[in-house]
């Protein structure tokens, strides 16, 4: 065991599953020789041939849609979409193909792929390179999605999300791939499963709903607070489909006051699912209105992107808002 | 170069015989200064981003004369939908350098107004249409552009650029297809450099060329010699002329190589060999040109300073206006959504004004780009 960074636990658990499993193969602009404009997949093609691990040409309905077809014969592909916001070319082969087929076929045909994305802003890449579009996928059923946001669990998720037989949207939050991080990162093959959340810092006053690299954020605004004797619970979702809803409203019910934090804008984000979840099922528990800090309704900019981007003052504002309500 | 490939100019900077394009003696040296301006654009650019002033840049260093050439084939009323490998295009559109440099800088003076990641440039005065990162999405957008030029019965024509990886994508086929259906005053302009990020030209078609795409489509196909200003100056003529004249589009192959990085984040080294390189190094189109230019008598040391220094003392002062400049205010960021502010988001402004005001934002400016 040794630590890693989320992208290095990326790099780890490709080359576990390619060494584990021949119906594996990972395809996408750039993936191979060069090993990903990240870096994700570097050293995999040298290893494993230009069989298992290829260079597409530019199209991402391309990338996705054969994926599609080589999932139905029975591979299990791991498309790369470069950056989530070159996806759209590919929606429709996501949205209403590959998330469709095990339903209208009733179960006779199914796409167990990855489609892996990085994701997020931080970066200074403007908005065709910082989007956090998960709601637009959050919208699909058939579609799983998994945000991690630590190495061990970037591992565990990826490879659980491997041996898932449905299709999964993997979203790597780009801006904390290098983070460093004392935790240690199993070799060979574990999984962590899908659809469970995990409570990052415990706390009794507010808890903070997040997911990605927010809930650093989130753990950095919790750190603030309790110089203010403000104890926060932070929540990380780690998976958007299926959500953990037992987690969310076992949180809201522990301290009675909720913050929901995420990068996308604030309209129809998925924080808007999360509340209305609260709402409906917990509402009895809350003693204060519920909180969202999300991106503003604007595209993502660039030279104001440290601005628009949540940071901790503005989850520290509104812990104190729900706090003080 | 392949036998197919139109030029004007050999490689020792000679004219094949009675090819010369009908160009007086200004234009000419006009010609090589823009190209030697696009350079100094590009080196410049390089620079401001080693030296931390900048978060990223794209060169287009050997790709100068397909860039100048098709810019002064076309009239002022042209529209072009630009990719963004394109620097020298938009100085020979006439842009401001300086307006340029606002723009890699992000600045409060930037005609995007710093909403936009260096290079994606937006320049109505010129017709250049603001530039988007996903590729090809463009491409039908200046079908459409074409057709409301032939709806309204003028003569102008619309350009525009994607380069072979940009071949492969959606826009590119849809584009061609609805551009020849129309016969709309379209020129499809194919910077071929060889490479998309690292993925060489053969992986991205198995056709011999792209040029010959267009035979499908319904439409002439030609290829040119990228590295020579001439030659691409002249198909772009033909092609805007059979436009103008009812004729419908026309696919032109520029076939050139990608000097440098992708971009400022990339590595080449790790995906190609220096050998290719150096091959094309050979074939650089501002030497080559400099050698057509001291065979007409066109050339001195002199006019070579004037150019080179003169673009080199041009650029320092301009980019160190633009980082005087600053960052767009706030505010700036809430506006241009919708002409009008939907009331929610003129909430969401004042909390955040407030916000900065009172010293609660902690977001810090430390991003880097990597690719
Ligand atoms: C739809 C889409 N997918 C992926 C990318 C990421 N990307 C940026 S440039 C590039 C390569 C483009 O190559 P080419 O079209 O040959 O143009 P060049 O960079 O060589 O000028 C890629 C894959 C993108 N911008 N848009
Ligand atoms: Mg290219």
């Amino acid at each position: 065991m040794a630590t890693s960074t989320i992208l290095g636990a990326v790099n780890d658990a490709l080359k576990t599953a390619l060494a584990k499993d021949d119906r594996v193969v990972i395809l996408g602009e750039d993936v191979g020789k060069t090993g990903g404009v990240f870096r994700a997949t570097d050293g995999l093609q040298a290893e494993f041939s230009e069989r298992r691990v290829f260079d597409t040409p530019l199209a991402e309905g391309g990338i996705i849609g054969t994926a599609i077809g080589m999932a139905l014969y029975g591979l299990r592909p791991i498309p790369e979409i470069q950056f989530l916001d070159f996806i759209y070319p590919a929606f429709d082969q996501v949205v209403s193909e590959a998330a469709k087929f095990r339903y209208r076929s009733g179960g006779e045909y199914t796409c167990p792929m990855v489609i892996r994305a990085p994701c997020g802003g931080g970066i200074k890449g403007g908005h065709y390179h910082s989007q956090s579009s998960e709601a637009y996928f959050a919208h699909t059923p058939g579609l799983k999605i998994v945000m991690p946001t630590t190495p061990a669990d970037t591992k565990g998720l990826l490879l659980s999300a491997i041996e898932d037989e449905d299709p999964v949207l993997f979203l790597e939050p780009k801006r904390i791939y290098h983070k460093k991080f004392k935790e240690e990162v199993p070799d060979g093959w574990y999984t962590v499963p899908l659809g469970k959340a995990a409570v990052r810092n415990e706390g009794t006053d507010v808890s903070v709903i997040s997911w990605g690299a927010m809930v650093h954020v989130a753990l950095e605004a919790a750190k603030k607070a309790r110089e203010k004797d403000i104890s926060v619970e932070v929540l990380d979702l780690r998976s958007i489909s299926p959500l953990d809803v037992a987690a969310v409203l076992e949180t809201v019910r522990n301290t009675g006051r909720v913050v929901i934090a995420y990068e996308a804008p604030r309209t129809g984000g998925f924080g808007a699912e999360i509340a209305a979840i609260i709402a409906e099922r917990a509402i009895e528990v809350l003693e204060a209105p519920i909180a969202r800090v999300a991106g503003f309704d604007t595209p993502f900019p660039y030279t104001l992107e440290h601005v628009y981007l949540p940071d901790a003052g503005r989850i520290l504002n509104a812990i104190d808002h729900v706090v003080n309500f | 170069m392949p036998t197919d490939v139109q030029s004007v100019l050999q490689p020792d900077g000679k004219v094949k015989n009675g090819m010369l394009p009908d160009l007086t003696d200004d234009r000419l040296r006009e010609m090589y200064r823009l190209m030697v301006l696009t350079r100094a654009f590009d080196d410049r650019g390089m620079n401001l981003q080693r030296q931390g002033r900048i978060g990223f840049y794209l060169p287009s260093r050997g790709e100068e004369a397909l860039q100048v050439g098709c810019a002064l084939a076309l009239e002022p009323d042209d529209w072009s939908f630009p990719s963004y490998r394109m620097p020298g295009f938009a100085l020979a559109r006439g842009v401001d350098p300086a307006m340029m440099l606002n723009q890699i800088f992000g600045n409060a003076a930037d005609t995007c107004r710093g909403r936009q990641m260096p290079v994606h440039y937006s320049f109505r005065e010129q017709n250049f249409v603001s530039i988007s990162s996903p590729i090809g999405t463009h491409i039908p957008q200046a079908v459409g552009a074409a057709m409301a030029m032939k709806y309204r019965g003028e003569k102008s024509v619309a350009i525009t650029f994607m380069g072979d990886g940009g071949t492969s994508s959606d826009g590119f086929h849809v584009g061609l297809n609805f551009g020849a259906v129309y016969e709309a005053p379209v020129i499809f302009f194919c910077n071929n450099n060889q490479w998309a990020i690292s993925v060489p030209f053969e992986k991205q078609t198995r056709a011999e060329s792209v040029a010959i795409k267009a035979k499908a489509y319904g439409m002439p196909g030609v290829r040119v010699d990228g590295n020579d200003a001439l030659a691409v100056y002249a198909a772009v003529k033909d092609a805007g002329s059979r436009a103008r004249n009812g004729k419908g589009p026309t696919l032109i192959e520029a076939l050139t190589f990608r000097m440098g990085p992708h971009s400022s984040s990339d590595d080449p080294s790790r995906y190609r060999p220096d050998e290719v390189v150096e091959q094309w190094q050979k074939k650089d189109p501002i030497l080559r040109f400099r050698e057509f230019l001291t065979g007409k008598n066109l050339w001195d040391e002199e006019f070579e300073t004037e150019c080179q220094e003169g673009s080199k003392a041009l650029l320092y002062a301009a980019a160190k206006e633009a980082e005087k400049a600053g960052p767009p205010a706030v505010e700036t960021m809430f506006e241009g959504v919708y002409r009008e502010i939907p009331p929610e988001l003129a909430l969401q402004r004042d909390g955040l004004v407030g916000l900065a005001k009172s010293g609660q934002l902690t977001g810090k400016d430390e991003g880097y780009f990597p690719l």
